[in-house]
C-alpha cells in the first residue's frame, strides 16, 4: 500500500523523462517491486539529477523494497529480529524492510496479536452493529428524520460471525503483507539468549538460535485480572471471550470504566443488556479529560440502561454455578470495608491489560521488569537492572507500557527502526491520538486540562481553553447527531496546541487534524487559516482553532506555498 | 452558555402581602414588597429536574440583571443561569449538590435589604429542612399546597441496603424506571431471575402498560364509536391470554397482518345484515350456455351485483368520516379470492359497463396475477362493493365482515334444489341460493338493502339482461 502510494507521486517525473524503463516500472506498480532491479537503477539516475524532495524519498523506498529482505550485516543472521507479530511488530517490520534491513519476526501465536485477533479489530465489528442497532431503536431519532422502522432485531451468531470474519480477514491481510515483503515469519515462542542472540521454537520441538544486529521486543499484553476474580470464560470473562459474543446476558457487570469497558457497555446495551459499572476511582472514565468524562456520562451512561458503583473494588467475583448468579463482592476503595454485593448474570473484567513479558529470557541480559513492563529510555532502548542501556535491544508497544495503544506500538517500532538505521528520532507520545469507539465516539490527543494546568504551573505559562459544540455543525445536525463537544487546550502566548479532546459523531476520525498539528508543531495561528470542506464534521475543529485567542503573530512556515 | 430563569412576581402569595416594612415606592407601579423566586429552569426539552452544581453568588450578594447566579446541571450540560432582575440574593432554597424539579423555586431574590428577612422566612417555609435558623419575624403560615418543597429526595435505591436477610436486587433499568415513576422499591416483589426486580416488575407496580400490545388501540376506538345497536362483535381483550403449553407462535405475514388490521378496523363500523333467497334456475341455464365461452359463475354474480348497484347507488357508496356519504362514480366489484396463506380481493373495475365476456377475460388475468402475488395496489384496493362466494364449497349461508372503506359486502351461498310452494299452493323444486349482505348502517338502511336485494334477485331470476 505504502509503496504503491509513493509510486503515484513519482509517475509525473517518470513521464516527464519519458524513460521507457521507468514506464514499464510504473505499470507494474501493483506488483510491489519484486524483481525490478534494472528499473531501479534507471530510477537512481533520475535521482542523481537532483530532483525535488518528493522524488528522492520515493527512490529510497523503491530501493529498499527491491533489495527485499536483503542481506544481513556481517556476522548476523538478520539485521533485525522482532519478537511478536502484533500491530507494533508488523509496523516495525514493514518499516525495516523499507529501510533495507534483513528482518525476521517471531510469533508464537497468531499474526496480528491482540489488536487484530482479540482487541480493536473485532470490537469495531461489534460496535458497528451496536451503532446501527442504536439508530434503529431510537424512535425519537428516526422520527426526526422521517424514517419508519417497524422493529429492529439481531441474530447473535450473525453478529459474532461478523466480528470473527473481520479478524480473520485483517489477519490474513497482515500475514500477506509480511510475506509479500519477504519478512521471515518464524513460528514459535521467542526468547533472548544473550546480547544480539534470540532463540525460538514451538513447545516440544528443538529450538533454533539466531543472531541479529538489533532485537525488538514486541510481545504485547494480556487482559489483567485482579486477584480474587475467578475467570471461567463463561459468566466471568475478559475481553478475549467477550469478543466472541457467545451470549448476550440480561445483566452484565463491567469491572473498569476505561476504553474497553465503555466500548463493551455500548455493545451490550445496544443488544439489550443492562449494565452495571464497577469503578475503583471516584469517577467513571477516569482517564478522560474531566469535562469530556462528564459529558460522556450524560450521553453514554445516564440515558442508557446502565448504573454504576464508583470508589469500590471488586474484591471477589464468583462465576455463576449451582443455581447461583455471578456474585461480586465490593469493598470501599479507601476504607477497604465491604460495601455491597452484586448479583448479576455475567461479569466482564476490563481492568486494563498486563504486559506479556514472561519467558522472554530477560534475566540473561540482566533486565528486570517493573510490574512486568520492560524498562526503556526515550528511544525505546531497554534498560538493564543498573539503569544502563542494553545495546541493540529495544522494546515497543504494550510490553513497555508507555502508551498501550496499537498505533502507538507501531509508531514506536518505526521510531526504533529509524534509530537503528542511524537516524535520530524521538517519538512524541503527546502527538499520539487515542479513541474510544462508543456512539458517539470519544477521541483525544495530548494533555488533559488538569495535566496542562499542572504543567503550566511548573513551567510558568498560561493555559487557555476553547470549545465548540457539534450542535453548531451543519453536517452533525443533518445527521441529527448534534450531541458533542470539541475542546482545545492551548498556550495563548505561543499558539501551541497542548491537547484536543472530542466527543461526538466520528470523533475518532476527526482527531487527526489535531494530532498531526501537534506532531508537526503547527501552531493555532497557522492552522486556523487552513480550509475545511463545507459542510463536514471537520468544521468542528476549524471552529475550534478559529475560536482560540492567540496573542502571537502568524508565523511564516505555513504561508509559504508548499506546492505550486 | 447562559440561560435566564423565568421569574415571577410572588406577590400573589398571601404571605408576601404582609411586608415587614413599608412598601417601597421607588417604582411607580410597585406597591408590594418584591421578592422574586428563582426557578429551576428547563435547560432542555427533556429536562425534568436539575441539580445545583454551585451557587455563583452567596446569600446577601447584590445581583444585577444578566449576572450569573447559579450553575445548574441538567441531563445535557452544566449551564450558568443568570438573573433577569436586579436585587439581592436573599435566600438559597436548594443548596449545592441537591436537585429540584423544573419550575421549583431554588432561591429567592429580594429587591432591597429590607425584604431579606421576609424572604428568608419564606425560604424557610418553603424548604422543609430546618437548617436556616434565623428567627422568622412573622410566623410562617402553612405553605401553599401547590408549592411542595423541591428536595423531597425520591427513592434513589442506593446500594447500602445490605440487610442480611432480604437483599433487594434490582437491575439498572428497573432502578431508573422506579425513580422516574416514583415507585418505592421496598414495596416491589422481584419476579426476575434469582428474585431480582426487573423493569417489568416496576412497570407492573407503576401500572405502566408496555408498548407492545399496540393493537389494543383500534379496539378502544371501537368502544368509543360503536353506539349503534347494529354493531356486533366484542372488542378483543387487551389482556394476554394464558399460553397453552406446546403451542407454536407463527407471526403474521404482511398479507395476514393487513387482513388482521382490516378486520379489527371493521369493528368501528356499525354493521347489519340482510338475507335474501334467490332462485337460480334461469341463471344456471344461462351459465351452462356461456360457460364454454369462458364465463364463470363469479363473473355472472359480479355482473348481476353491478347492475343492481347501478340502480341503488347508495349501496355502492361509502362512509369515510362518519359524517357524510361518499358516492362512488364507478362500480368496482371486489371479489374475495383465497390464495395460499391469505386472502386478496382483486377488483373488476366498471363491472356495470363491461359485458360478461370482457369481465371474464379480465377476471382470469386478475386471478393469475393474484396467485403470483403481482397485483398492483389499484387492482385490489379500488373496490366499492365486495362479493364473497363460498357456494362452491357447499356452504349454504354465511355472513361477511365489511371491509374498510366500503358500504356493503355480499356473501353468496350454494344454490341448492329446494321444495317451494307458490302462491297458488303448487309445489315445485327449484334451485335456491341464499344471499346475505352486510352493510354500514351509518349510510345504508334496512330498506335500502332490501330494495337492492330485490333488484338483484330479479336480475338473477331473469338473467337475459346479463348478456346484453
Amino acid at each position: 500500500m505504502q509503496a504503491s502510494l509513493s509510486l503515484s507521486c513519482a509517475s509525473p517525473v517518470i513521464s516527464a523523462k519519458s524513460n521507457p524503463a521507468l514506464g514499464s516500472f510504473s505499470k507494474s506498480s501493483a506488483l510491489r517491486f519484486c524483481g525490478l532491479k534494472r528499473e531501479v537503477l534507471g530510477f537512481r539516475s533520475v535521482k542523481s539529477v537532483g530532483l525535488g524532495r518528493i522524488q528522492r524519498s520515493v527512490s529510497r523506498t523503491v530501493t529498499a523494497a527491491l533489495s527485499g529482505n536483503g542481506s544481513a550485516s556481517k556476522g548476523f543472521d538478520y539485521d533485525l529480529v522482532i519478537i511478536g507479530a502484533g500491530v507494533g511488530g508488523h509496523g516495525a517490520a514493514l518499516h525495516a524492510v523499507e529501510e533495507g534491513l534483513k528482518t525476521a519476526i517471531i510469533e508464537g501465536d497468531v499474526i496480528g496479536g491482540t489488536c487484530v485477533n482479540r482487541g480493536c479489530v473485532p470490537s469495531k465489528a461489534l460496535l458497528a452493529v451496536s451503532g446501527r442497532m442504536r439508530e434503529l431503536q431510537s424512535e425519537h431519532h428516526l422520527k426526526a428524520l422521517g424514517l419508519q422502522v417497524s422493529s429492529a432485531g439481531y441474530d447473535r451468531q450473525g453478529v459474532a460471525d461478523h466480528a470473527n470474519n473481520l479478524a480473520s480477514k485483517i489477519r490474513s491481510n497482515l500475514t500477506n503483507s509480511l510475506k509479500a515483503l519477504g519478512v521471515d515469519i518464524l513460528n514459535g515462542v521467542g526468547s533472548i539468549v544473550g546480547p544480539q542472540k534470540v532463540k525460538y521454537g514451538k513447545a516440544g520441538f528443538p529450538e533454533t538460535e539466531i543472531t541479529a544486529k538489533d532485537i525488538i521486543i514486541a510481545t504485547g499484553s494480556v487482559p489483567f485480572v485482579p486477584n480474587g476474580i475467578e475467570v471461567d470464560g463463561k459468566t466471568v470473562f475478559t475481553s478475549d471471550h467477550a469478543l466472541k459474543l457467545e451470549w448476550v446476558p440480561d445483566w452484565i457487570a463491567i469491572v473498569g470504566s476505561g476504553y474497553i469497558g465503555l466500548e463493551f457497555s455500548d455493545v451490550y446495551t445496544a443488544l439489550g443488556s443492562e449494565v452495571t459499572f464497577v469503578e475503583a476511582l471516584d469517577q467513571l472514565m477516569p482517564g478522560f479529560d474531566p469535562e469530556i468524562g462528564k459529558l460522556a456520562q450524560r450521553i453514554l451512561i445516564n440515558p442508557r440502561n446502565v448504573d454504576y458503583h464508583t470508589g469500590v473494588f471488586a474484591k471477589k467475583i464468583t462465576p455463576a454455578k449451582d443455581g447461583r448468579p455471578v456474585l461480586i463482592e465490593l469493598i470501599d476503595a479507601k476504607t477497604k470495608e465491604p460495601s455491597d454485593t452484586l448479583e448479576v448474570d455475567a461479569a466482564l473484567i476490563a481492568t486494563g491489560r498486563a504486559p506479556f513479558t514472561k519467558g522472554l529470557g530477560l534475566e540473561n541480559i540482566n533486565v528486570v521488569t517493573q510490574r512486568g513492563f520492560v524498562p526503556i529510555d526515550d528511544h525505546m532502548q531497554v534498560l538493564d537492572a543498573g539503569g544502563n542501556r542494553v545495546p541493540h535491544l529495544y522494546c515497543i508497544g504494550d510490553a513497555n507500557g508507555k502508551m498501550m495503544l496499537a498505533h502507538a506500538a507501531s509508531a514506536q517500532g518505526i521510531s526504533v527502526v529509524e534509530r537503528v538505521c542511524g537516524k535520530e528520532n524521538v517519538l512524541n507520545h503527546l502527538s499520539i491520538p487515542a479513541a474510544c469507539f462508543t456512539h458517539p465516539e470519544i477521541s483525544m490527543v495530548g494533555l488533559t486540562e488538569p495535566q496542562a494546568r499542572e504543567k503550566a504551573e511548573q513551567e510558568g505559562f498560561e493555559v487557555s481553553i476553547a470549545k465548540t459544540s457539534f450542535k453548531a455543525n451543519t453536517k452533525a445536525l443533518a445527521e441529527n447527531e448534534g450531541e458533542g463537544l470539541a475542546k482545545l487546550i492551548y498556550r495563548p502566548d505561543t499558539g501551541e496546541i497542548l491537547g484536543v479532546h472530542i466527543l461526538g459523531l466520528h470523533a475518532a476520525d476527526l482527531i487527526h487534524e489535531a494530532s498531526n498539528a501537534i506532531a508537526l508543531g503547527t501552531r493555532i495561528q497557522d492552522i486556523k487559516f487552513a480550509v475545511h470542506a463545507h459542510p463536514t464534521l471537520s468544521e468542528v475543529l476549524d471552529e475550534l482553532f478559529k475560536s482560540a485567542k492567540v496573542n502571537c503573530a502568524v508565523s511564516h512556515s505555513v504561508n509559504e506555498p508548499v506546492a505550486a | 452558555m447562559a440561560l435566564s430563569f423565568s421569574s415571577s412576581l410572588s406577590s400573589s402569595r398571601p404571605l408576601l402581602r404582609r411586608p415587614a416594612s413599608a412598601p417601597r415606592s421607588s417604582r411607580a407601579l410597585t406597591v408590594q414588597a418584591k421578592i422574586r423566586e428563582i426557578f429551576m429552569p428547563a435547560l432542555s426539552s427533556t429536562m425534568t429536574e436539575g441539580k445545583i452544581v454551585s451557587w455563583v453568588k452567596s446569600e446577601g450578594d447584590r445581583l444585577s440583571k444578566g449576572e450569573s447566579v447559579v450553575v445548574v446541571e441538567s441531563d445535557k450540560a452544566d449551564m450558568d443561569v443568570e438573573t433577569f432582575y436586579d436585587g439581592i440574593l436573599a435566600a438559597i432554597v436548594v443548596p449545592e449538590g441537591e436537585s429540584a424539579p423544573v419550575g421549583a423555586p431554588i432561591g429567592l431574590l429580594a429587591e432591597s435589604e429590607d425584604e431579606i428577612p421576609l424572604a428568608k422566612a419564606q425560604a424557610q417555609s418553603q424548604s422543609k429542612s430546618e437548617t436556616q435558623s434565623q428567627a422568622p419575624p412573622p410566623p410562617p403560615p402553612p405553605p401553599p399546597a401547590a408549592d411542595a418543597s423541591p428536595p423531597s429526595s425520591p427513592p434513589s435505591a442506593p446500594a447500602p441496603a445490605t440487610v442480611a436477610s432480604s437483599r433487594t436486587v434490582i437491575t439498572p433499568y428497573a432502578k431508573k424506571l422506579a425513580k422516574q415513576n416514583k415507585v418505592d422499591i421496598a414495596t416491589v416483589v422481584g419476579t426476575g431471575p434469582y428474585g431480582r426486580i426487573t423493569p417489568s416488575d416496576i412497570e407492573a407496580a407503576a401500572g405502566i402498560q408496555t408498548k407492545k400490545p399496540a393493537p389494543a388501540s383500534p379496539a378502544s376506538a371501537a368502544n368509543g364509536v360503536a353506539a349503534a345497536p347494529a354493531a356486533t362483535g366484542t372488542p378483543p381483550a387487551a389482556r394476554v391470554l394464558p399460553e397453552i403449553p406446546g403451542s407454536t407462535v407463527v407471526p403474521f405475514t404482511t398479507m395476514q397482518s393487513a387482513v388482521s388490521k382490516n378486520m379489527v378496523e371493521s369493528l368501528s363500523v356499525p354493521a347489519f345484515r340482510v338475507g335474501y333467497p334467490v332462485t337460480t334456475d334461469a341463471l344456471d341455464a344461462l351459465y351452462e350456455k356461456v360457460k364454454p365461452k369462458g364465463v364463470t359463475m363469479t363473473v355472472l354474480l359480479a355482473k348481476a351485483a353491478a347492475m343492481a348497484l347501478a340502480q341503488h347507488p347508495i349501496v355502492n357508496a361509502s362512509c369515510k368520516d362518519g359524517k357524510s356519504f361518499t358516492y362512488n362514480s364507478s362500480i368496482n366489484i371486489a371479489v374475495a379470492v383465497a390464495i395460499d396463506g391469505g386472502l386478496i380481493t382483486p377488483v373488476l373495475q366498471d363491472a356495470d359497463k363491461l359485458d360478461i365476456y370482457l369481465l371474464s377475460q379480465k377476471w382470469k388475468e386478475l386471478v393469475k396475477k393474484a396467485r403470483s402475488k403481482q397485483l398492483q395496489p389499484n387492482e385490489y384496493n379500488s373496490g366499492t362493493f365486495t362479493l364473497s362466494n363460498l357456494g362452491m364449497f357447499g356452504v349454504d349461508r354465511f355472513d361477511a365482515i365489511l371491509p374498510p372503506g366500503q358500504g356493503a359486502i355480499m356473501a353468496v351461498g350454494a344454490s341448492k334444489p329446494t321444495v317451494m310452494a307458490d302462491s297458488e299452493g303448487f309445489f315445485s323444486v327449484k334451485s335456491k341460493m341464499l344471499v346475505n349482505v352486510t352493510a354500514d348502517h351509518r349510510i345504508i338502511y334496512g330498506a335500502d338493502l332490501a330494495a337492492f336485494l330485490q333488484t338483484f334477485a330479479k336480475i338473477i331470476e331473469d338473467p337475459d339482461n346479463l348478456t346484453l
